[in-house]
């Protein structure tokens, strides 16, 4: 079950635009295990500093990280609670393919599923 | 142990699982070929599976409904994209609106599974890879997260009476 609150239309679409784009979602990879500031996530890009800076206001906006300033640096941190929504959502689906995987084992353990190779075509 | 390894992928939105089953390739296929046997595990116990149409070819689509315990409906679809049958199976898995057909305002989500024999059983490994939270949330909203852990009472249920 998802214990956290559902995401609003406009937080979902938000999302979705901010994890749709691959720099975005490097981005966000970098945020999430280590901290660099926003001129030091730039060099790992062929692209400007403002042109990053536009990555990273988008996935600000979508609530994934938050800016903070550090001396004359502004540091690129994940936002765990939206994060922790993704890790959620996966570890539902996670439960729920382990449970598939599970049903298949006990329907072939069950004597009634034959070996298809002597049957020809199924229904 | 039938789940071997799950790997959840937060940035990518896929989940890899790996599970090891005591058959051939050629078994495990037939439970994702035969919708009668595909109904017996693709639902949740509380939330059973019915296949109304299952065209497992290339291009070919399936149509189901998932039933709740209060007579409550939930449909889906999928599209058959690559079928390599015992080895492969692409797919993409949506959800209907209520007339079954796939709904176009809700992009489906992938799937692929892989067979291969290892000794006398087969590895299953399975990868699903959403588009977004937003999918993530709807698919998993309508129906299946509800059903999770009562898998027991259907398991018993299926080896106690024997073909569905």
């Amino acid at each position: 079950m998802v214990v956290a609150r559902p995401l609003t239309e406009g937080e979902l679409d938000r999302v979705f635009h901010a994890l749709a784009d691959a720099t975005r979602r490097d981005i966000l990879s970098r945020a999430i295990h280590g901290e660099e500031s926003v001129s030091a996530l730039s060099r790992h890009y062929s692209m400007s500093l403002p042109a990053v800076q536009k990555h990273v206001a988008v996935l600000e906006r979508a609530a994934l990280v938050t800016k903070k300033r550090r001396g004359r640096e502004q540091i690129v941190h994940a936002n765990g609670s939206m994060i922790a929504k993704a890790v959620a959502l996966l570890d539902q689906y996670e439960a729920l393919w382990i449970e598939r995987a599970d049903r298949i084992a006990d329907v072939l353990a069950a004597a009634d599923v034959l070996a298809p190779a002597d049957e020809g075509e199924r229904p | 142990m039938t789940v071997i390894s799950t790997i959840k992928d937060s940035e990518n939105l896929t989940l890899t699982l790996v599970a090891d089953l005591d058959a051939t390739p050629e078994q495990v296929w037939a439970v994702w070929e035969d919708p009668r046997t595909l109904e017996r595990w693709w639902g949740p116990p509380t939330w059973p599976a019915t296949f109304t149409r299952h065209d497992f070819v290339v291009g070919g689509e399936s149509r189901y409904h998932m039933t709740g315990p209060d007579g409550e409906t939930s449909r889906g679809y999928w599209q058959m994209q690559a079928i390599d049958k015992p080895n492969r199976i692409d797919f993409m898995n949506g959800l209907a609106g209520p007339d079954g057909e796939p709904a176009p305002d809700m992009p489906p989500m992938s799937g692929h599974v892989t067979f291969e024999a290892r000794g006398a059983g087969t590895r299953m490994t399975a990868v699903s890879r959403f588009l977004d939270l937003a999918q993530m949330e709807t698919m998993l909203g309508r129906g299946m997260a509800e059903g999770m852990g009562e898998a027991i009472g259907q398991i018993d249920k299926i080896l106690a009476t024997g073909p569905a």
